[in-house]
């Protein structure tokens, strides 16, 4: 845990029990796009956990982000990591968030994302199951708000 | 201070609201600027793009083995749908005949992927409508036709089904015997969303809805369950049948709505949920002994596909989708291109905003089914601005082998 005021500190204590989500697309193919919603979903419900996936990012505590990151998300990607409050945590979903393949090689793609902004977990597989999506989304959250 | 008083006159025919790209209830980054005057939608302008990979570029670095997984990635929902078109067009040029047994295993993967693809718009659309029980209702449905894509091909989202003359995976005795009982429980849960979205409120919050007549329908190039919607009776599978939907040609039927609206396009996808489980059930009725796929290895197919061109269409879920595909003939690619649904579609959503309501806007883009991932194309370069100004040709790196 970084140091912090107490005022950050007992922000992010408050962040164990309910942190809210914001997804954020950089040019993934919607196969995670889709599971990040499946794990909301009654079968694997991470919403058990307090998550709740809100529309603005300046309510969320958590992102995640998918894609490689495109050129044109570029600029985006980090103009929404910003309007983030602090403390916030980032989970990279996705093989493409996380190494850029299998779009390695293509002129657009300026990721992987952790070259970009900081990454507190990754998650990998192509898409990743909802299972391990969740468990990504508990990982960032003890590394950053416990 | 003085008594002056200004009457500020605001031109409300120019006042322009941003949609995008980053935005609640958009899913996927597109940018609309959307020209309102009062509650009234007078324009829309739509930018592409945000999130263009170049894949037909990158393609034509990879063989085609490679490249058949790279089409895999263009769409997460259509996958299989983008591998069989691929998968087409390189046995058309390399006149390879799949096993009968192969091409009903690659319908039966394709039809199951049009049912969880139609199962998850209707859960978007109920979000849409702000029905969440639905929308939660929906996605669990959708949940048992991700179980038989685990168990057919080992994964829930893209399948890597297809290879070049024939498909990867088989299907034993005791497989057909579950996707059977699954089909019975699809059907029962899909009775049930039916029997919801034709309850008043949900008629009357759609009908209407992002008109689209059929000489518009027609003149602008829509296909699929869009353009069936505005009535207009096109369907890939029944024209120009690839795969096995030549000999399945007796077992479904093209639904059509003549309503043209948000409703209209609804009710033609939840139809075709139960046209896609009876066509299910006549797939593993009929499904043919046999080899699944040719004997050799996948390296010695890939070479066997020499120079020539083929243009492949299919009937994704979201309409048609079409590939064309110029090789090498020495397992490469010299030319790819795909031409998606949504790109079709997108044009018609001009047609069908105009006029509406702003707070139908998402209502009325979640209606065509947009898959933006397939739909963007162009990186805009400019040279003068520097930065951004390297050709793309020369930042494109081989791929490491």
């Amino acid at each position: 845990m970084r140091q912090e005021g107490s005022a950050v500190r007992i922000g992010a204590r408050s962040r164990i029990k309910s942190p809210w989500l914001f997804h954020l697309n950089t040019g993934s193919c919607n196969g995670c796009d889709i599971e990040i919603v499946a794990s909301l979903a009654p079968r694997y419900d991470a919403e058990r956990l307090g998550c709740v996936l809100v529309g603005s990012p300046r309510h969320a505590d958590v992102i995640l982000v998918t894609g490689p990151v495109t050129r044109q998300m570029l600029p985006r990607v980090i103009r929404v990591y910003e309007q983030l409050p602090e403390p916030k945590s980032l989970v990279a979903v996705g093989t493409c968030a996380a190494s850029g393949a299998p779009f390695i090689g293509s002129g657009v793609i300026e990721g992987p994302l952790d070259g970009i902004i900081p990454v507190d977990a990754y998650v990998l597989g192509c898409p990743p199951r909802p299972e391990a999506i969740v468990r990504g989304i508990v990982t960032a959250v003890r590394r950053r708000f416990s | 201070m003085t008594g002056e008083t200004r009457e500020l006159e605001y031109d409300y025919s120019r006042l322009v609201v941003p949609f995008g790209p980053v935005h609640p209830a958009l899913k996927e980054p597109v940018h609309f600027k959307v020209f309102v005057k009062k509650e009234e939608v007078v324009d829309v302008g739509l930018r592409l793009g945000h999130v263009h990979r170049g894949i037909e570029a990158l393609a034509e670095t990879r063989n085609l083995v490679q490249a058949m997984y790279l089409v895999e990635r263009v769409c997460g929902i259509c996958s299989h749908s983008h591998t069989t078109c691929f998968v087409g067009a390189l046995e058309e040029i390399g006149r390879i005949q799949p096993s009968e047994r192969a091409l009903y295993l690659r319908t039966l993967v394709f039809e199951l992927e049009r049912l969880h693809s139609h199962l998850l718009w209707l859960g978007i659309m109920a979000y849409e409508i702000g029905f969440d029980t639905l929308f939660m209702f929906a996605f669990n449905t959708r949940e048992a036709v991700l179980d038989l894509f685990e168990e057919i091909t080992g994964n829930r989202v893209h399948h890597s089904m297809n290879v070049i003359g024939g498909v990867r995976w088989d299907l034993d005795g005791r497989m057909v015997e579950k996707v059977g009982r699954s089909m019975s429980k699809v059907r029962e849960a899909a009775q049930r969303i039916r029997e919801i979205f034709q309850d008043k409120t949900v008629e009357e919050r759609l009908s209407g809805v992002g008109l689209l007549d059929r000489g518009a329908a027609q003149e602008l190039c829509t296909v699929g369950p869009t353009a069936r919607g505005s009535g207009l009776k096109t369907d890939v599978r029944k024209e120009d049948p690839y795969a096995a939907y030549g000999a399945l040609e007796g077992s479904f039927s093209i639904v059509t709505r003549t309503e043209g609206d948000a409703y209209a396009r609804t009710e033609v996808r939840i139809f075709e949920i139960f046209e896609t489980i009876n066509m299910i059930n006549e797939i593993l009725a009929r499904l043919p002994g046999g080899s699944i796929r040719p004997g050799e290895t996948i390296i010695r197919s890939m070479n066997r596909v020499p120079q020539g061109e083929a243009v492949s269409r299919v009937e994704a879920p979201r309409g048609e989708l079409l590939y064309y595909v110029r090789t090498d003939g020495k397992g490469g690619l010299r030319r790819l291109k795909v031409r998606t649904p949504t790109l079709a579609n997108i044009v018609g959503l001009r047609q069908m905003l105009i006029g509406g309501e702003v707070a139908d806007i998402p209502v009325v883009v979640a209606s065509i089914d947009p898959c933006l991932s397939c739909t963007n194309r162009i990186t805009v370069i400019d040279l003068d601005k520097g930065g951004a100004g390297e050709p793309l040709r020369r930042r494109r790196r081989k791929w490491p082998h």
